[in-house]
């Protein structure tokens, strides 16, 4: 079970960030908790200097880009 | 360089339309076609090839730049640059703000980086290629840098610290070398390449329409007002025009994909560019939406002093370009 964190004060590029993680969820039939985080003071917890950026168990993963659904696949499966 | 455009524009409205040279619609839509098409190639390459830069220059790698090298002063004129090529979503600026001064580098040139990024950004580079030409550009992309790095040393000057919110002075004494737990994808060049090809396609997807109604509404001023009308009101020689036209820019918010194929229009007119090029830099450098994102990190006070000086220089700039120009 994946833990993915979406980091994002809500912008147009954090939005589609979170769509291209649900498609790929989906599409793969990868079980996973999403949480979007929004709360910039709980964001630089993670020391992110550009967001959005993705979260998978603990790990930034991809910052400061809406990824490829080939991208976030890699990141899940590895 | 684009002669065939002109062509193409001649023949679609002569020809194909069948309208009069002398028609104030011909006249139009001759400046939307050619324009509009002109533009959105620009566009894609310079931002294109702007990304491309970019992938270099991750804020990261600029952050550690800065930090871990003695630049003797010319700090700010590298934040500067970094600003040109490292562009970042609006609603970025306060983790990009944090994580700079958390990495110990001064306000100054943090307010610098801020600064020059949204100011000088790929999308008003193309739109100024195609708008006033190559020399006028680098005037554009010059003056921006050195705004940045001027404004950012005064900010330095004044020193401001005391005057961030209290959650960020924490953080700012906390340990400097966080660990990042940051595990990248690791790509090819040609993925790259084309995952840049992309984004370009996404950005440019997203300014086209504020850049065709842009065109349009040029185009029609283009067609309908008469040369030198604003003349009678902003001349060179009225020292109000320039800070009347940034201060009312300011409180606007708009990005200067919109605006450019106006401020052409109205410079063609008899607008003087400094005057102009001061009220795009005044929309585009400082807005509302960003004082309430930087009220999170930083006092009234400060965003006062901020905006303040920010303003001050670009007024200056604008006189300059009206002089020089």
């Amino acid at each position: 079970m994946n833990d993915i964190k979406i980091l994002g004060t809500g912008c147009a590029k954090c939005l589609a960030m979170t769509q291209v993680v649900e498609v790929v969820l989906n599409e793969n039939n990868i079980e996973a908790t999403v949480e979007k985080v929004e709360d910039i003071v709980k964001i630089m917890n993670f020391n992110v200097m550009s967001t959005p950026a993705l979260v998978v168990n603990g790990t930034i993963a991809i910052k400061g880009k809406v990824p490829t659904k080939e991208e976030v696949l890699e990141v899940l499966n590895r | 360089m684009f002669g065939w455009l002109e062509q193409l524009a001649d023949g679609l409205v002569y020809q194909v339309f069948k309208l009069d040279a002398n028609d104030h619609l011909a006249e139009a839509l001759h400046f939307f076609i050619y324009d509009s098409i002109k533009i959105i190639l620009l566009l894609i390459l310079v931002i294109f090839f702007m990304g491309l830069v970019n992938s270099f220059f991750p804020v990261e790698r600029v952050k550690n730049y800065l930090t871990s090298h003695n630049l003797f002063g010319f700090e700010y004129l590298f934040a500067s640059l970094f600003g040109v090529v490292t562009p970042f979503c609006s609603c970025s600026s306060v983790p990009l703000f944090i994580g700079f001064v958390r990495g110990g580098i001064s306000l100054g040139v943090t307010f610098t980086f801020l600064i020059t990024s949204p100011l000088v950004n790929e999308v008003a580079i193309g739109l100024f290629i195609g708008l006033f030409g190559i020399k006028t550009t680098l005037i554009y992309v010059s003056t921006g840098i050195l705004l940045g790095t001027i404004s950012g040393f005064i900010l330095q000057k004044l020193k401001l610290e005391s005057l961030l919110t209290p959650w960020v002075q924490d953080l700012m004494k906390e340990d400097r070398n966080l660990d990042n737990h940051f595990l990248p994808v690791k790509i090819s060049f040609s993925k790259r390449l084309k995952s840049i090809f992309k984004e370009a396609l996404i950005i440019i997807k997203g300014v086209l329409p504020f850049v065709i109604i842009g065109i349009a509404m040029g185009s029609f001023m283009h067609g309908y007002i008469p040369e030198g009308f604003f003349e009678t009101y902003l001349q060179k020689d009225n020292w109000f025009a320039v800070p009347i036209a940034t201060l009312l820019a300011v409180p606007m918010y708009s990005n200067a994909s919109g605006m450019l194929p106006v401020l052409q229009v109205l410079v063609s007119k008899g607008v003087p560019l400094g005057t102009a090029i001061a009220f795009m830099m005044g929309v585009v450098g400082l807005s509302l939406p960003e004082a309430m994102l930087l009220k999170k990190v930083m006092s009234f006070k400060l965003i006062a002093i901020f905006f303040s000086v920010v303003s001050i220089c670009i007024i200056i700039s604008g006189y300059l370009f009206n002089i020089f120009l």
